[in-house]
């Protein structure tokens, strides 16, 4: 069988690495045997085993973050042939080569490919992307949700946090505050939902502040990179909708 | 001014005035492709003609100017174009907004040097404007650089009245953003076109005329 016999094939990797968060960066090559059905994670894990670049020097292996290794928790998002998307999902034989992998540096790099995705999850917590339903007794049963309304907002509820479209959005960078677009699909998610819609106003306040939904440009990237398809553009401009409605309704009621 | 305040202010008043006034002056102008130097004049009468003129001037046109003008160039800075790496229509007009906003900031400055300041001055009257206007249209460099302007001015409006329909939430599917592009993106043809127009229309030679006119009447009061 093909597969079982040595490959000459190889694949050649052009990888951004960083040795430290304030270190600088440098640019390494590896090349390695081909294997059918090689995706960039099993590529990374090849040089684990094996870390020499391209001139037969050995190395520190480089370092990369992964988890589910089927794009849902959004762990191993990384800048490959120059588009943010997960490793485990980058299949080789769709990639053009050299395969250039650098990593996501919308946020702030830890070592190697591996970026510290915090500003994400504070991001949630600033939107309060959750349902309060603790109390001192049992509430009992929400209202329930409409299954026309649960097929839409089931899609929302695919973001895993990846980071990918921050990595798109020119918006976000150094010079603005500006949350990013899936915190603010997510609050669109959470004041949908029957019970969550009753703190509809606190999710939406927490975006009409600084750096909050007015950073958005309208680049339209974000919903063009999104692996998980969600469209994050509807979602921003529901919510654009929804706050200016609710700053209307704020003034002229007090 | 806490940020979504003062970047919605700045996507309000980027339509109401400023949008109404530029589609105003589209009009006006091109009274002088349509009509002549009589019409154009009729036109910068009219305008000119209509009560409490300085507070319109500075509430609807010159206060609005200057913030949408000022914090616009913040914005501008703010942004990290990577059209290079997403190649996508939306992300050049999000790219070219922003220097069109650019271009149309310094293009107005100088225009409303060239024209309302001269008036405050007191260089200019209103019924001279044609004939300055025909001045510099007949220079090439200058007709270019106008060209530059009006179509980085017509680009900035079109394209920010379709974000300003996305970021009040009004176009809010995608078909709506759709739409809305294809209808915006004829405004910016449309409105370029007709500056265009007026700007050929003051090459003419009866514009000219109206400055031969006005020298000799000057000529003969002094």
């Amino acid at each position: 069988m093909a597969e079982q016999t040595a490959s000459t094939k190889k694949v050649k990797f052009i990888i951004t690495r960083q040795d430290s968060p304030d270190a600088a960066s440098y640019v390494e090559e590896f090349e390695l045997p081909y294997r059918p059905g090689m995706n960039v994670i099993s590529a990374l894990m090849e040089i684990q085993r094996n870390p020499q670049n391209n001139k037969g020097e050995n190395v520190a292996p480089v370092c990369w973050e992964s988890n589910c290794l089927e794009e849902v928790c959004g762990a191993c998002s990384m800048v490959i042939n120059g588009k943010p998307r997960q490793a485990c999902a980058a299949l080789i034989d769709k990639l053009e080569q050299p395969i250039r992998v650098q990593p996501m540096r919308t946020f702030p790099v830890v070592r190697d490919l591996i970026i510290d995705r915090s500003r994400m999850f504070n991001a949630l917590k600033r939107v309060k992307a959750w349902i309060p339903i603790d109390g001192t007794y049992d509430l009992g049963p929400g209202p329930r949700m409409p299954e026309k309304k649960r097929q839409w907002a089931y899609e929302l509820s695919k973001c895993m946090t990846c980071g990918v479209c921050l990595e798109a959005c020119p918006n976000v960078n150094d010079k603005t505050d500006f949350i990013g677009p899936a915190a603010i699909s997510q609050v669109r998610l959470f004041n949908a939902h029957p019970t969550g819609e009753m703190n509809a106003d606190e999710r939406l306040d927490s975006l009409m502040d600084d750096g909050g939904i007015e950073g958005c440009g309208n680049s339209q990237n974000c919903v063009r990179s999104c692996p998980k398809g969600i469209p994050l553009t509807t979602s921003i401009a529901e919510i654009n909708k929804q706050s200016t409605k609710h700053l209307f309704k704020k003034w002229l009621s007090v | 001014m806490n940020g979504y305040y003062s970047r919605k202010l700045h996507s309000l008043l980027g339509v109401i005035p400023l949008g109404l006034f530029f589609i105003e002056h589209a009009l006006t102008n091109f009274g002088a492709f349509e009509g002549g130097l009589a019409r154009f004049n009729a036109g910068v009468k009219l305008l000119n003609d209509l009560p409490l003129l300085y507070v319109l001037e500075w509430v609807l046109i010159y206060i609005p100017l200057i913030y949408h003008g000022v914090f616009g160039l913040y914005i501008a800075y703010q942004a990290k174009p990577n059209n290079g790496r997403f190649q996508y229509s939306r992300n050049w007009r999000y790219t070219f907004q922003r220097i069109t906003g650019v271009i149309t900031f310094v293009y107005v400055v100088w225009h409303v040097y060239e024209t309302r300041v001269q008036l405050a001055l007191g260089h200019l009257t209103h019924e001279e404007l044609a004939g300055t206007m025909h001045n510099i249209m007949i220079q090439p460099g200058l007709f270019t650089l106008y060209l530059i302007g009006v179509i980085s001015a017509s680009f900035h409006f079109a394209n920010g009245l379709w974000s300003f329909l996305v970021s009040w939430g009004i176009t809010v599917g995608p078909r709506a953003q759709r739409v809305s592009s294809y209808i915006c993106m004829t405004m910016f043809v449309l409105v370029a076109l007709m500056f265009v127009l007026s700007m050929v229309a003051f090459r003419r030679a009866e514009f000219q005329e109206a400055t031969a006119l006005l020298d000799t009447v000057k000529l003969v009061l002094s």
